[in-house]
């Protein structure tokens, strides 16, 4: 069952085309890596998505419905959502009002839970969000976009600016929310960790995509010249 | 006896300033839009309580309430049809339509109303000459009071919206990231359009008080446009208490310097205006580019 068609999907910033002709599924219940090197157009497919970038052209599907022309907001209550390259929280709310002004679709998701799976931010829960630690922003980041519950869970760069053993917990909550069944499309520079925590990789170079598989079938070594564009496709 | 005095009637003045002065702060808080028709629309606000009151004789207290959701749809509209349009192109458009606006405004009253300067005092009944003397250099007015106490209840409760509700907390979200806003489900226009029917309602009040502790004509805004300007910047641009502490400055500065020569009101208010300026941004440069 398909939930995410993403068709022919071309992104412009004026005359820079940052996304290229690129087309892919993501199946309900799948994890699937968006990964490529800085550049390469990931955090501008997922704004495509999520409704924040507007495509110059092609299609995108969620759950049967062309939602190409909805507006983000409507698509967050549609079930997508998108934690966002560099946290972007509210500075001055506190940790419950960004999870609480993030709650637009009831379920399995709320302020409780959330901060069950994040407990360290169980102590911070009425301060200002400006005022937690990188590691703490981020976990409001990721509740804050589980508290609409969302069908597709996009994540951007999630790990960027964090200390590895930060990483790990985050990553850590990450796999209990995945092994719930959300839909989950990640980018991530780490490699190793992508590989890990994802069912199947999608590499982009310049635009477009370049290899796609099953994690386990792709070995290490086609993924980097993938990566780095080694063996450019004809 | 006569400076407290002065600065109690300063605290009256300087409420009147904030009332006026808060949509502004609403519109700039929210969407960095500095409405430059701020002035107008209390004015015109004025205007529909006026008309009202004429074509029914209610007090213009009770006309104020029809007029509100009059008010509250022009807001309504002003955003979804100007200013949305106006802020997609940058920091300085906005600027330029409500500069246009507020011609626009002046001159559809000047049409409609002629240039002849109005009142509501008189239709106001006793609010506006009952005053009580507490000694004999000070004497406080019953529409002072009422003033002052409108004043800290709108900034109260806007407060409380702000803090308290998700609504207040959608629209901070918004006024801080409306990008980020939009992907956590929030609609950021929706959001916009309400702070400007919230500003737009607030500045009829003033427009209220105006009409009923002095006089209004069609080109009385940009008069109230400088003084509620003023009162923002005192406070400390975007900062809700800070308008209202703005405001009472402001106030207290024009009756003081009115104590020392009546020709000096509007000047000492303008020093006091110009002296917090200059410390807050003494030494720098105040560039468009940081405002954002």
């Amino acid at each position: 069952m398909t939930l995410l068609r993403v068709e022919n999907l071309d992104c412009r910033y004026g005359l820079l085309q940052a996304v290229r002709g690129v087309s892919f599924e993501v199946g309900r219940g799948e994890t699937v890596a968006l990964i490529g090197a800085n550049g390469a157009g990931k955090t501008t497919l997922l704004r495509a998505i999520v409704g924040a970038h507007k495509p110059y052209g092609g299609r995108v599907h969620f759950d049967d419905a062309d939602v190409t022309s909805t507006r983000a907001h409507s698509r967050v209550s549609l079930g997508i959502a998108l934690v966002p390259e560099g946290r972007r929280l509210f500075p001055s709310l506190t940790v419950e009002e960004n999870l609480r002004v993030a709650a637009t679709r009831q379920g399995r998701w709320n302020v409780q839970s959330v901060l069950e799976v994040f407990p360290l931010l169980q102590p911070r829960r009425h301060m200002p969000a400006a005022n937690l630690s990188g590691g703490e922003q981020q976990a409001v980041a990721i509740g804050r976009a589980l508290m609409s519950n969302p069908r597709l869970l996009l994540l951007d760069e999630v790990s960027l600016g964090l200390a590895p053993i930060v990483v790990d917990s985050v990553y850590r909550s990450l796999a209990g929310i995945i092994s719930e069944g959300t839909t989950v499309l990640l980018v991530e520079q780490d490699l190793t960790r992508a590989l890990k925590v994802a069912g199947r990789v999608i590499c982009m170079l310049e635009g477009r995509i370049v290899l796609e598989g099953e994690a386990a079938s792709l070995d290490r070594d086609r993924v980097v010249s993938a990566y780095f564009g080694l063996q450019r496709p004809a | 006896m006569t400076i407290a005095n002065a600065v109690v009637q300063g605290i009256f003045l300087g409420a009147f300033y904030a009332v006026l002065a808060c949509g502004l702060s609403i519109m700039f808080g929210v969407m960095r839009i500095i409405n430059l028709a701020h002035g107008d629309i209390a004015v015109l606000g004025a205007y529909v309580v006026f008309v009202i009151v004429q074509a029914t004789g209610m007090s213009p207290f009770v006309a104020f309430i029809v007029a509100l959701p009059v008010m509250i749809v022009l807001g309504y509209l002003l955003q979804l049809t100007i200013l949305e349009r106006s802020l997609k192109s940058g920091i300085l458009t906005p600027l330029l339509a409500t500069f246009g606006l507020s011609i626009v405004i002046q001159n559809l009253l000047l049409i409609k109303f002629s240039p002849d300067v109005r009142s509501l005092g008189g239709e106001a009944g006793a609010v506006t000459t009952s005053s009580w003397q507490v000694t004999s250099g000070l004497s406080v007015s019953a529409l002072g009071i009422v003033i002052l106490v409108v004043a800290v209840l709108v900034f109260g409760a806007l407060q409380l919206f702000l803090s308290r509700t998700r609504a207040g907390w959608m629209m901070r979200a918004t006024a801080e990231d409306a990008d980020a806003a939009e992907l956590v489900g929030i609609d950021s226009r929706g959001v916009y359009a309400r702070a400007t029917a919230l500003a737009v309602a607030i500045a009829a009040l003033g427009g209220l008080f105006l009409a009923i502790r002095s006089v209004f004509d069609p080109l009385s805004g940009p008069t109230q446009l400088i003084f509620a300007f003023e009162a923002v910047v005192i406070g400390g641009m975007g900062s809700l208490w800070g308008t209202l502490l703005g405001g009472l400055a402001l106030g207290v500065a024009q009756t003081l310097g009115a104590q020392i020569n009546p020709e000096y009101s509007a000047l000492s208010g303008h020093l006091l205006f110009l002296a917090v300026l200059v410390v807050r941004y003494g030494g720098g440069r105040v560039s468009l580019r940081t405002a954002r």
